[in-house]
């Protein structure tokens, strides 16, 4: 198994080039170029001041020296200064948001765990009647309406016409219940049709139908036997879900004003900012490759019948 | 069922477009602007004074544009590559799969984001997008059914015969490998029309004034407190759309593959 994760380790970091290269080759590919004025239809900048920034941000060299470049600095941890907030180098700006949209991402993943678990397995044992309805309505409206469209929904029900939570900030865990919920729901809706399936499979099984004619309580038998096997197939959608949920966020950070790395991403984008384009597709690779990892090594442990 | 019904009054709306919009979608009218739904403006009027059921029903066409030809890049890109990465097999294989493999690990939504700034906004450049990181799913499940299928007897029997590699690959594989391709496309309907509606949320997607769901809820979620109906009449719109093809991708999948529940 130690060889196994250093053996994956060490495939991350081919995949992690190549997804550096990709994205260096289409940013620079892209029309428009840094040194343009952010205001629309704003006077370009004199040819003269545009050579010195230019060599100011090392923009004047050839592409595959600049590329160079950024891998030498990059594994040190040093994407350069952003070209938007010239103050802050883009490291400073990641760690001062990275942290706030993991915690958003963790208390969603969560509530998308405990909640589709809970969904899934109410709806296996309660098979064809009420629970099982309520469930799959659930899980379908999760894994179908996009979030940004739930947000929507939600600031009116929960904001607007019953006051309880703020429409967006990022103070108090009051803050927070929105905006995870409305993140947490997409991947609640895939956990809990998996588990559904899974369980069903399961409560079929010989051991099951053992556990029951030795004369076990339906409790036991659900949470010792099933359960457990059932979960199995589950923990294979986490690296996934870890993905659905970063990505998601860029949406539900935008429209609760959570100041966390999502809303960075489209205003680098837009604005051409090089350094925190190249950074924020490398942290969330190096995040979700080391997530799938874990969650592999997890399916290792729960399954003893895997060997690596 | 109700999916199917609902796709097809959509489908409808959105060819019908012309006939069915009460005015037209870039008509201004700057005596009504913001209005709430009344007689004159079923579903209200938006902040330059376009008449929002108007949009909504162009909205449609957009939707469903993109959702059927982005299937058609991501098939034409996906399956082939799929294909020929499991028959050809061995070194050809690995360098495909590996490949793959790095196109799947990368944030999806976040590289669509990525072309779309590279490309420009606009229609086509959605279908490129999407394309250019769609095709993955559907190559690699392909390629699962390719490697499986080229084991079986009938067809060592077609290559028996002196069928060639494009002959065994298009009379004798693909037709038994199209069903999970269906499914997979039926499902990626509905994530196309999402993906166009999330680019146009953000601002990248179609270019204004061509009226999209998502640009619309986009632009009316920033005055969600004042004027709610800008922004909820087209989020309507988009999660019904959205439920309906998920329904109705289940029922192809019920109904083409009667192992899985």
């Amino acid at each position: 198994m130690f060889e196994y994760a250093v053996h994956r380790l060490l495939w991350l970091i081919p995949t992690l080039l190549a997804m550096a290269l990709v994205t260096f080759l289409v940013m620079h590919a892209t029309p428009g170029s840094p040194l343009d004025p952010i205001a629309e239809g704003a006077n370009p900048l004199s040819p003269d001041a545009q050579k010195n920034l230019a060599a100011q941000y090392g923009l004047d060299k050839p592409l595959h020296q600049q590329f160079g470049i950024f891998l030498a600095k990059a594994v040190r941890g040093d994407f350069g200064q952003s070209f938007i907030y010239k103050t802050r180098t883009v490291s400073e700006i990641l760690r001062a948001t990275f942290p706030i949209s993991l915690l958003l991402g963790s208390i969603a993943l969560a509530i998308a765990v405990t909640g589709g678990l809970v969904l899934g397995i109410l709806a296996a044992v309660y098979q064809n009647r009420g629970w099982d309805y309520v469930s799959v309505t659930v899980a379908t409206v999760g894994v179908a309406v996009p979030n940004f469209v739930l947000a929507v929904f939600f600031i009116i029900l929960f904001s607007f016409v019953i006051p309880l939570f703020p429409t967006g900030g990022w103070d108090s865990p009051r803050n927070w219940v929105l905006p995870a919920v409305t993140l947490a729901l997409g991947p609640m809706g895939i956990i809990a049709r998996f588990t559904r399936a899974s369980m069903l499979e399961v409560i079929r099984a010989d051991y099951t139908r053992t556990a029951r004619a030795k004369g076990l309580a339906e409790i036991p038998v659900i949470f010792k036997h099933a359960f457990k096997n059932a979960l199995i197939p589950i923990v294979t959608l986490l690296g996934p879900l870890c993905a659905a949920v970063g990505t998601g966020s860029f949406f539900v950070e935008s429209i609760f004003r959570v100041p966390g790395m999502g809303r960075f991403f489209v205003e680098s984008m837009t604005g051409r900012d090089y350094p925190m384009i190249m950074a924020v597709i490398l942290t969330y690779g190096v995040f979700l490759a080391i997530m799938n990892l874990l969650v592999d090594l997890t399916y290792g442990v729960l399954d003893p019948r895997i060997r690596y | 069922m109700a999916g199917g019904v609902v796709i097809v009054l959509m489908a409808l709306v959105a060819v019908l477009a012309d006939f069915l919009a009460p005015f037209s979608y870039t008509k201004t009218n700057f005596g009504a602007l913001n209005e709430f739904p009344s007689r004159d403006h079923l579903l209200g009027t938006d902040a330059l004074g376009r008449d929002l059921l108007s949009r909504m029903i162009y909205g449609a066409r957009i939707s469903m544009v993109v959702g059927l030809g982005a299937q058609v890049i991501v098939v034409l890109i996906g399956v082939p590559f799929g294909a020929l990465s499991g028959y050809i097999g061995g070194r050809v294989d690995i360098a495909l799969t590996r490949f793959i493999d790095v196109m799947y690990a990368f944030p999806r939504l976040l590289f669509v984001i990525l072309v779309m700034s590279a490309l420009g906004a606009g229609l086509l450049n959605i279908f490129i997008a999407i394309g250019l990181t769609g095709w993955v799913g559907i190559a690699r499940q392909t390629r699962a059914q390719v490697l499986s299928l080229k084991e079986k007897e009938f067809v060592e029997g077609a290559r028996a015969l002196g069928a060639g590699y494009v002959r065994v690959l298009r009379r004798h594989v693909m037709p038994n490998a199209l069903t999970p391709i269906v499914v997979a496309v039926t499902f990626g309907i509905p994530e196309a029309i999402f993906t166009e509606a999330a680019l146009s949320f953000i601002g990248v997607g179609i270019n204004p004034p061509t009226p999209s769901w998502g640009q619309m809820v986009g632009e009316g979620q920033q005055y969600l407190r004042s004027y709610w109906h800008l922004c909820v009449f087209p989020s309507i719109a988009i999660a019904v759309t959205m439920l309906s093809f998920t329904f109705f991708g289940d029922g192809v999948r019920d109904a083409l593959d009667p192992k899985m529940q």
